[in-house]
């Protein structure tokens, strides 16, 4: 598929706002279907750190709970180099969590209590909102 | 819980979508704005609009040097040639320093879309970015990105409907140091030795394979797409009177808080060391920062107020540099420092100009002498003539920083290598020394 004109981009950008429309803003994404996005960090410095075993364990450990309206995202780096991997949970209409240090074995204490239970663990979070500084 | 304060202090530009989206998925990009600029740049706006934005956002070249990014593309576009070429310098090789690594692999299509925007502007028709082959991380995220813009049309022939073509190629660099310096990098895209060569002429009249050519840094590139779709009032509302915009530092060392931050020009040290890293771990103390890697000089602690821009870091004897901050505490021996960056330097020089490649090696000698306490006040004077004879004698910048840091820490931190001395005879310093032999160096 060609993107052959400034209102094709435009139209595709409308289409795909909905899978990110979480990133930027906890509010206005009554119309994705899903509800909570977890982005981690998987950048070299990440996946150095273990990401990508953090990044199984959510998948497995979404499955195994049964949630099914969350989204595994891997982004790059967010620049909080000391306390990789780093993981953001966005749930809609809520401000999102930033978590530090996130191994595997931190992972199902997130799904159950923050994910599935609505409240975030705050030994592990790092400071962090919409702005995004 | 891990404090971070003072958020306010940072402010995302050239990092803007590092951490938010998937790298390897361009429609993310697309639905956060990209590729609009692009559009906007080569639909509604001619080359000297482009480039007159450019210039009036007052962007300076990220990689160090400062120079005028919109300049830089009105030079290009001037010389009358059937072929020019942009390439992007992600030859990141300062020890400590990783924001183009976090860009790339973080964003890579915004550095896509700044290099065809730059290309439309100077009328080039290709693009290379040369890369270091020990990002391999960033080489696939890259190619990947290549593809995927490939694919939908937004690199390549007849671009948004339009005449403009451009396509990227990736060069990959085999981890030589001097080959981020521009004219070594186009020797080496062209598989001859990295080496520099003498400049006039320019890049911009004579680059790759003779054609006019315009080097950017990464971090420069991703700056350019939020300028375009911002306006250029914008961009130049930020930071100092001087170095419009932000700057992407990577802070390691001796800080509690390592990593990647971007904050506006002018933002003194003290406020990234203390109020955004976090302080130095293990309640010890501050000695000295050093910025703009192996070239730039220490800033002790006297200077720690000075604002964080091109002109004020060269007043003090250091640079800004690719934007590697190494933090060193109270434990830290300034010699052996010193010691370390000129190791780096003098196996990284090329050796094609004679002061770099036997001057830093001489440089290295006389400073592996005095940590190994065999060292003579001579040699502190020797030491201190043959920097500047490195500094004003070499050919690239390489070579004429490469002494920085032997001169800043003898201008900061003289008492140091007076310790490490066995026949101290003037403690203040500057040389009372008389040459003993015929060949002995006068100071």
């Amino acid at each position: 598929m060609k993107i052959n004109s400034l209102d094709k981009l435009k139209k595709i950008r409308n289409e795909y706002q909905k899978n990110v429309c979480l990133r930027v803003n906890s509010t206005d994404s009554e119309n994705s279907d899903i509800r909570i996005e977890i982005l981690i960090g998987m950048a070299t410095c990440g996946i150095s750190a273990g990401a990508k075993d953090t990044f199984n364990a959510f998948q497995e450990e979404l499955a195994k709970q049964g949630v099914n309206d969350a989204k595994v995202v891997s982004v790059g780096c967010i620049g909080y180099c000391h306390s990789e991997p780093t993981v953001q949970v966005n749930i809609r209409g809520r401000e999102p969590v930033l978590y530090g240090n996130v191994k595997k074995e931190e992972v199902q204490e997130i799904v159950q209590k923050h994910i599935k239970g609505g409240n975030p663990i705050e030994a592990l979070t790092l400071a962090i909102n919409f702005e995004r500084a | 819980m891990v404090e971070i304060s003072n958020n306010k202090k940072l402010l995302r530009i050239a990092l803007r979508n590092c951490g938010l989206l998937n790298p390897e998925d361009i429609f993310e990009y697309i639905a956060l704005g990209g590729y609009e600029s692009l559009g906007k740049a080569i639909t509604q706006m001619t080359q000297d609009q482009v480039i007159d934005e450019i210039k009036k956002s007052g962007l300076r070249g990220r990689g160090g040097g400062g120079f005028p990014t919109g300049l830089k593309w009105e030079l290009t576009k001037k010389q009358k040639s059937q072929e020019k070429f942009i390439i992007c310098n992600a030859d990141e090789g300062d020890p400590g320093a990783f924001m183009d690594r976090s860009i790339l692999e973080g964003d890579p299509h915004s550095v896509l879309e700044a290099m065809a925007i730059g290309g439309y502007a100077i009328g080039a028709r290709k693009g290379l970015i040369y890369i270091r082959a020990e990002y391999p991380l960033a080489i696939a995220r890259l190619s990947t990105a290549l593809q995927q813009a490939g694919e939908n049309g937004l690199l390549g022939e007849n671009i948004f409907g339009t005449d403009f073509s451009f396509d990227i190629y990736l060069k990959y660099g085999a981890g030589a140091f001097v080959c981020g310096e521009e004219t070594a990098l186009i020797n080496s895209c062209e598989g001859k030795r990295g080496e520099p060569n003498y400049k006039p002429p320019y890049p911009v009249e004579e680059g790759y394979w003779g054609y006019p050519t315009c080097v950017n840094n990464v971090e420069t590139f991703a700056n350019i797409a939020p300028i375009i779709t911002k306006g250029a009032q914008w961009f130049a509302s930020l930071g100092t009177e001087k170095c419009k915009g932000t700057k992407v530092f990577a802070l390691v060392g001796k800080i509690k808080n390592v990593g990647v931050i971007e904050v506006p020009m002018g933002t003194t040290l003290r406020e990234i060391i203390y109020d955004i890293g976090g302080g130095i771990p293990g309640g010890r103390k501050f000695k000295a920062v050093q910025t703009g890697g192996p070239s730039g000089g220490v800033i002790g602690e006297a200077n720690l107020d000075t604002p964080m821009d091109y002109d004020s870091l060269i007043s003090i004897g250091s640079m800004m540099g690719s934007g590697g901050m190494i933090i060193m505490d109270e434990t830290d021996n300034m010699v052996k420092i010193a010691k370390f960056y000129l190791e780096f330097t003098m196996d990284e020089s090329c050796g094609r100009c004679t002061p770099c490649r036997i001057g830093t090696k001489r440089l290295y000698e006389i400073l592996n002498k005095i940590t190994s306490r065999k060292g003579t006040m001579a040699d502190l004077d020797a030491l201190k003539q043959l920097a500047y004879m490195v500094k004003d004698g070499s050919l690239c910048g390489l070579g004429q920083t490469a002494p920085n840091p032997v001169i800043s820490t003898m201008k900061y931190f003289w008492d140091e290598y007076l310790a490490f001395i066995k026949d101290v005879d003037h403690p203040r310093g500057e040389g009372r020394y008389t040459a003993k032999n015929k060949i002995g160096i006068r100071s």
